[in-house]
């Protein structure tokens, strides 16, 4: 039997076995007798026996024992050995096994052989998995055979060309010249490589970049002449002529076009064309055209092509295949910010794809409209999206609810209608909010003054119809424990008043006290509220004392304490309950106390936030105070810091918090904590300190503060700032950029953050000045803030 | 850059794989696994592209294949559509009437044909008919070397085993 006919002899075996037991019998004995064929000298089986290996490898079993076999393959003479051990080696080997090594000598000798399939056998293995060391070594080969060679080989090289730039960026240099002649061929299967390589090159180095502008009116003629082809029947796909090729030299121009004026003007007659001739009904033109609108909407286009290429993408998002939809709500959303009225032209069809069936499409049709929410169309939209929470898939959730409170806080057209919307998330999917919707919410209410009525005339409704969502649960107790006064007067303006008596109200709170589905948080929040009815009530103050009695003994610790403390408000100190139990004032929102997602009912917890802050600010600045302790008591001068000359920092400010510092370790409590502020660079007698300001929920104003402790000023200073992708950061224009010397100066600059997905906050910032006439530039990463938000 | 190319049966069985970046057997593995319960799971006409990690993933089915490719951000999603369908072209073409069968008793030739038209996941070559003829010249110069080889050796048996196998190439043909 031919060799050949045994290996699909053995893929049958495999196939016909019935249960994974018998499959692995019969491929540990069929491994077992190619490992022994391995052991033994050529017998013009070899390559079948690797073929066997690498479908056994397919279907996951361990083939390791079978690399040396392809480095041996590879280094045979016999090209259907070679073919077959190069193959194992793309499969086998890649650049962290040791034995990919040793086919380097095989391959260097295969790219000069004289058969170009031996050569292209090699050239595809090395741009599969060639090394870095691979890599340098071949380079020169490849570059030869770049300038050369026949067309097959060319195209070949110019790809292996491609993968070494990106292992060894460094190469660049050495193929920049062979990659310019290669413009000029003819050969579709060469341009397209040589665009490849091009292209890779320009995104690595901007001065390559600078050169290959000067190619433009070429690559333009290029793409005109595909666009204005006849048929060809070898590169025609739906009329379009090579689409492959014109996609990638698109793709080129955007890079060449980017941030260039000249470069962009070269191209605008051709884009213009491209846009307007291109037949988009089958997916070949709309790829075309969808690089095109990309391109157009990267480079310094004119606004009548920019236009053009945003009614583009309306065009696409009327269309009936998915595909098409999904990529045009994918350009819009990188566009929504430069172009915001143009996409919100299309906002009907947008949020018409909130309802499609398809769930990448509703992704992005949410996305994009989240990033639609205007103060104009906040009612409108928020009706959409309130709609498309009820139905989205459990994934979208939580997402869908931070984007809805994200703009609900921004264009909220009216208090009332923002708790409203907040209310209906919370009933419509309030297992997937965030934790600190609860405090949020309740710091709104509060704010809302003639709203209180209304407000705990809703929340009582929803609590006595379910109470199964948490976080409903726990805003609808606090504000029935806050204005239990104003639900059971019985009238309000807003809403209809419901007509209820204090046993009702009580019973209320006792079924989420002692329901099953209400957790320790939520029964905090009831067992508080019902404390705080008992000054708010007149008849049933008994009731509520039994039932503050009765948890006293509870398992949960937490309430046992509440409890106790309670029961003792009532026995010891009844005549401050009255003060103790009053309304709260309007909570602010930047207070540091008010982000802990604790709850925050129960004035005894409303006098740790200042405490809490003085804590915190602690940790972060642990070598400052050390260094300023040791300087108060007379330091040994040992410098904690790297700069000897910090002894002699400005003494004003240092004394001060060093003051203050030790006031606070004996124990005094400072009413008014002052902005946390940590040094976070120091060098060179330069210190930049980073100061939180305000926070919200989502944003956070930063100052950074350089001073300057040296003999001569410091000047030039600039500071840039990186922050992770999904946060905004906005820069303000610093105070000046000389820092006096001696400390008798300093220079502040303002940073806003916006981080409306909360991920966890870094900040990169980089520092240039001129000391002493020389420039120094330093970059220093920042990953914990001297805040508790995030 | 195509970071990586599966072709998936519907059983979820792979019958092609092909890494363009350097990833750990364990790595490949999960990534594997991960694809099967995504893009199976994919009802029918819903959208061929996805986002997972940090790459997009385009996939399309042909009949009991599913063709499933990870893109990095740049890329043409829908010209990648169009590379899948010209690679199940030139597949057809070689194969005549190609079927998962096809592809699971002949890898080999799936893998050289994949060869000539991706490389370091770059398309290597747009047009058509230039793979085939690369593919037709590779499989002579293999047939002529195989004979070359096969004069040198005794064994009477393996001249009749030749023929047959000559005769299966010509058909393929």
């Amino acid at each position: 039997m031919s060799p050949s006919v045994r290996l699909q002899e053995m893929i049958r075996v495999i196939r016909g076995a019935r249960t994974q037991g018998e499959e692995r019998g019969v491929i540990q004995r069929e491994c077992a007798a190619i490992r022994a064929q391995f052991r033994q000298a050529d017998n013009g089986t070899r390559s079948h026996n690797l073929a066997k290996l690498l479908y056994v490898h397919m279907l996951g079993y361990p083939a390791h024992f079978g690399q040396m076999e392809c480095v041996r393959l590879i280094a045979s003479p016999r090209y259907n050995e070679k073919r077959v051990g190069y193959l194992g080696a793309m499969m086998l080997l890649d650049e962290k096994q040791d034995a990919s090594l040793l086919i380097t000598n095989s391959i260097k000798n295969d790219l000069s052989h004289s058969s170009q399939y031996v050569q292209s056998l090699a050239l595809c293995t090395l741009a599969c998995m060639g090394s870095a060391e691979m890599c340098r070594d071949l380079a020169p080969e490849i570059d030869r055979l770049l300038r050369a060679s026949n067309s097959y080989i060319k195209k070949k090289a110019a790809l292996c060309a491609v993968h070494m730039v990106r292992k060894v960026p460094e190469l660049g240099e050495l193929f920049t010249p062979a990659a310019r002649s290669l413009l000029s061929e003819k050969n579709h299967g060469v341009l397209h490589g040589a665009v490849v390589l091009i292209t890779e090159l320009c995104e690595r180095n901007p001065d390559t970049l600078e050169q290959f502008r000067k190619a433009v009116p070429e690559l333009v003629l290029m793409m005109k002449g595909l666009v204005m082809s006849g048929y060809s029947p070898e590169h025609n796909v739906a009329g379009i002529s090579d689409p492959f090729l014109q996609v990638r030299i698109l793709r080129l121009l955007r890079i060449l076009g980017r941030n260039n004026d000249t470069a962009s003007d070269a191209m605008n007659d051709l884009l213009a064309q491209v846009a307007t001739n291109t037949d988009s009904s089958k997916t070949a033109g709309s790829a075309v055209l969808y690089e095109t609108v990309l391109t157009v909407m990267d480079i310094k286009s004119e606004s009548g092509l920019r236009v053009l290429a945003v009614n583009i993408l309306g065009r696409f998002l009327l269309n009936n295949d998915r595909n098409i939809r999904y990529i045009s709500m994918t350009s819009l959303q990188k566009i929504v910010q430069t172009d915001h009225n143009a996409v919100q032209r299309h906002r009907g069809t947008i949020v018409d794809c909130l309802k499609d069936q398809d769930a990448s499409v509703k992704r992005r049709a949410l996305e994009l409209s989240l990033a639609l929410v205007s103060a104009v169309n906040i009612r409108s939209l928020m009706k959409e999206l309130l709609l498309f929470l009820s139905s989205c898939p459990p994934e979208l959730r939580a997402h869908t609810t931070s984007g809805i409170f994200n703009a609900a806080e921004r264009y909220a057209p009216s208090q009332r209608w923002h708790i409203d919307t907040i209310l209906h998330v919370l009933t419509t999917a309030g297992g997937d909010v965030r934790d600190e919707t609860v405090p949020n919410l309740i710091q709104l209410i509060t704010t809302a003054t003639e709203l209180h009525c209304y407000t705990v005339h809703k929340l009582y409704r929803a609590l006595i119809t379910d109470i199964s969502v948490q976080s409903l649960v726990q805003v609808a107790c606090w504000c029935i424990g806050e204005y239990g006064d104003l639900l059971l007067r019985g009238e309000c303006e807003e809403t209809e008043p419901v007509q209820v008596t204090e046993d009702d109200v009580l019973d209320a709170l006792e079924t989420v006290l002692q329901s099953h589905m209400s957790s320790p948080a939520t029964r905090g929040f009831a067992l508080t509220a019902t404390m705080k009815l008992s000054t708010r009530i007149t008849h049933n103050v008994d009731r509520i004392r039994s039932i503050v009695s009765i948890y006293g003994s509870c398992i949960d610790v937490e309430l046992q304490q509440r409890a106790v403390e309670y029961n003792a408000l009532f026995k010891k100190y009844d005549h401050m309950r009255a003060a103790v139990l009053e309304r709260m004032p309007v909570i602010d929102k930047s207070s540091p106390g008010h982000t802990n997602g604790e709850s925050a009912g129960g004035t005894i917890k409303e006098l740790e936030p200042t405490k809490l802050t003085q804590e915190i600010v602690f940790p972060q600045e642990p070598s400052n105070q050390v260094c300023d302790l040791l300087d108060l008591l007379g330091g040994s001068g040992e410098p904690f810091q790297p700069s000897p000359s910090l002894s002699s920092t400005a003494p004003g400010p240092a004394s001060s918090t060093a003051g203050g510092d030790l006031l606070d370790l004996l124990g005094g409590l400072d009413v008014t904590p002052a902005p946390p502020s940590v040094t976070v660079y120091e060098k060179n007698g330069v210190t930049l300190k980073l100061q939180t300001d305000t926070q919200t929920d989502t944003g956070m104003t930063v100052t950074l503060t350089a001073t300057n402790s040296t003999d001569g000023d410091i000047t030039g200073l600039t500071l840039q700032a990186a922050v992770p992708k999904s946060v905004q950061l906005q820069m303000k224009a610093p105070s000046g950029d000389v820092i006096p010397a001696h400390g008798l100066g300093q220079v502040t600059q303002t940073v806003l953050l916006n981080n409306p997905n909360k991920v966890s906050l870094k900040i990169r910032v980089r520092v240039c000045y001129t000391s002493q006439s020389s420039v120094c530039q330093d970059t220093v990463q920042i990953d914990s803030f001297p805040s508790t938000a995030w | 850059m195509m970071h990586f190319l599966l072709l998936l049966s519907r059983q979820g069985k792979l019958r092609l794989q092909k890494w363009f970046t350097p990833v750990t057997e364990r790595e490949k593995k999960k990534v594997t696994r991960e694809m099967t319960l995504m893009v199976l799971a994919r009802p029918p006409h819903s959208c061929n592209f996805l986002l997972w990690r940090d790459l997009k993933i385009v996939y399309k089915r042909y009949a009991s294949l599913y063709f499933c490719c990870g893109l990095e951000d740049q890329d043409n999603e829908l010209l990648t559509l169009e590379v899948l369908q010209r690679y199940v072209e030139l597949l057809d073409k070689y194969f005549g009437n190609v079927c998962e069968l096809d592809i699971i008793f002949n890898f080999e030739k799936a893998y050289f044909i994949l060869d000539e038209f991706l490389v370091g996941g770059e398309l290597l070559e747009t047009s058509k008919t230039a793979v085939g003829i690369a593919m037709e010249e590779a499989e002579t110069l293999q047939e002529v070397t195989h004979t070359q080889s096969l004069k040198c050796d005794t064994c009477p048996n393996i001249s009749i085993c030749f023929f047959f196998s000559l005769n299966r190439q010509w058909r393929s043909i």
